[in-house]
């Protein structure tokens, strides 16, 4: 397979067989709970995209040139330093101050989309597969293309999960829903036949 | 200051993190393919949220207002690769089957929020009771959750036959969507119960 190929084929597979929300349950809080209006599901998805492509592409540079130094034996340096345990200690201060920095952007560029978005900007932090991408990638043993390609994959799933479920929660709005089920029950399972659409991508990749 | 004894039932009955806050969706829906799996996630999360709890209540005239987040997130982290090590090392079959959803315990939202809603402004004594409420209603939810995941889409209860050999397991059930429309029933099932017993 040439490279070209399998970044197109991660991508796809991030984005449709392996949605992030949909079928790895990675990023329920904000899915549910900035999904009530197409518009700032919009923008939640487009944060959410800038966050997640800068962190992988920052922890995958923290992992390679700090955690686990193996260009020090090119160096001639013995005792490399195994520091890999402080992974998610190191992997989330980088998340949570990328989010700090995205939120002073929009607050000074787009005031409107800051008021919308409102307490979900600090929350990208809590959000997990932000975290989950970074440590997904590492995982796999994804380059440095393979993780941007990765983590861009995962935010146009996350994206498309989030746009398409706030489209569906403002029909539900105007429907008529037996008095248990109102509020989060019936997202939840219009998640879940959302989640069933997504599983027929499976087998797209073989 | 609420009793002690009403700090600890809050967590597991009057704001269930789960059913009553909708906190922590994404470990619930993700590892509770099997009883056994709810059981352990919820451990090691109540076992940090303990922890965490405890310390941001000791250092809580120590941290200034601007930087507490990262400070609690800090802290959260540190307990969570105690976990994660520990785990390893005398749990590898539960440290493989929570997988990813083990650092994930970092960004549970449960943890962070009563990091900041309870463990800041309370006594130490009252965090950890706050915590072990807290992480006990999240663990009962989640194993609820599994178990009835595990009987309807495997046929058994932590590992154990129970529907006999006769019942066809609907696979559904551990698949993703089984999940997210069994979490919606189990909510509305408890508002109905509520509004009749109000």
């Amino acid at each position: 397979m040439t490279g070209f190929t399998k970044i197109v084929l991660i991508v796809i597979s991030a984005a449709l067989v392996n949605n992030y929300v949909l079928s790895r349950y990675l990023g329920i809080c904000p899915f549910l709970g900035v999904s009530k209006k197409v518009e700032t599901a919009v923008g939640m998805s487009a944060a959410v995209t800038f966050v997640m492509v800068m962190a992988s592409v920052i922890t995958f540079l923290v992992q390679d040139l700090i955690l686990q130094p193996t260009w020090l034996a090119k160096l001639g340096v013995e005792n490399i330093p195994d520091l890999r345990f402080l992974q998610t200690i190191a992997f989330i201060l980088v998340i949570a101050s990328l989010v700090q920095f995205v939120e002073m952007m929009i607050q000074k560029t787009n005031p409107s989309l800051y008021s919308a978005l409102g307490v979900y900007l600090p929350l990208i932090t809590t959000n997990c597969a932000v975290l989950g991408v970074a440590v997904i990638n590492i995982r796999e043993g994804y380059n440095l293309v393979e993780t941007v390609a990765n983590s861009f994959g995962a935010a146009i799933g996350f994206g498309l999960a989030i746009i398409l479920f706030a489209g569906i929660r403002e029909r539900l709005e105007y429907s008529d829903i037996p008095k248990p089920f109102i509020g989060f029950p019936i997202a939840l399972i219009a998640a879940g036949l959302m989640s069933v659409a997504f599983l027929g991508f499976n087998g797209l990749i073989g | 200051m609420k009793s002690l004894k009403k700090i600890f039932l809050n967590g597991i009955v009057d704001e269930n993190p789960i059913f009553r806050l909708m906190l922590g969706l994404c470990p619930t829906l993700a590892v509770t393919t099997a009883a056994i799996n709810g059981v352990g996630m919820g451990l090691a999360a109540t076992f940090v949220l303990v922890g965490s709890n405890l310390v941001v209540s000791l250092l809580k005239k120590l941290i200034p207002e601007k930087i507490r987040i990262p400070a609690f997130i800090v802290i959260i982290a540190t307990f969570v690769t105690v976990v994660q090590l520990v785990m390893e090392a005398t749990l590898p079959s539960l440290f493989n089957a929570l997988g990813i959803f083990i650092p994930l315990i970092v960004v549970n939202c449960i943890i962070l929020s009563r990091a900041e809603i309870f463990a800041s402004k309370n006594t130490p004594l009252a965090a950890v009771i706050d915590g072990l409420g807290m992480g006990l209603g999240f663990t009962l939810a989640i194993t609820l959750l599994a178990a009835f995941r595990e009987l309807l889409g495997n046929g058994t209860l932590f590992g154990l036959t129970v529907m006999g050999s006769t019942y066809e397991p609907a696979l559904i059930f551990i698949m993703a969507p089984g999940g997210f429309i069994l979490l919606g029933f189990i909510l509305a099932f408890l508002n109905a119960m509520r509004k009749e017993g109000a």
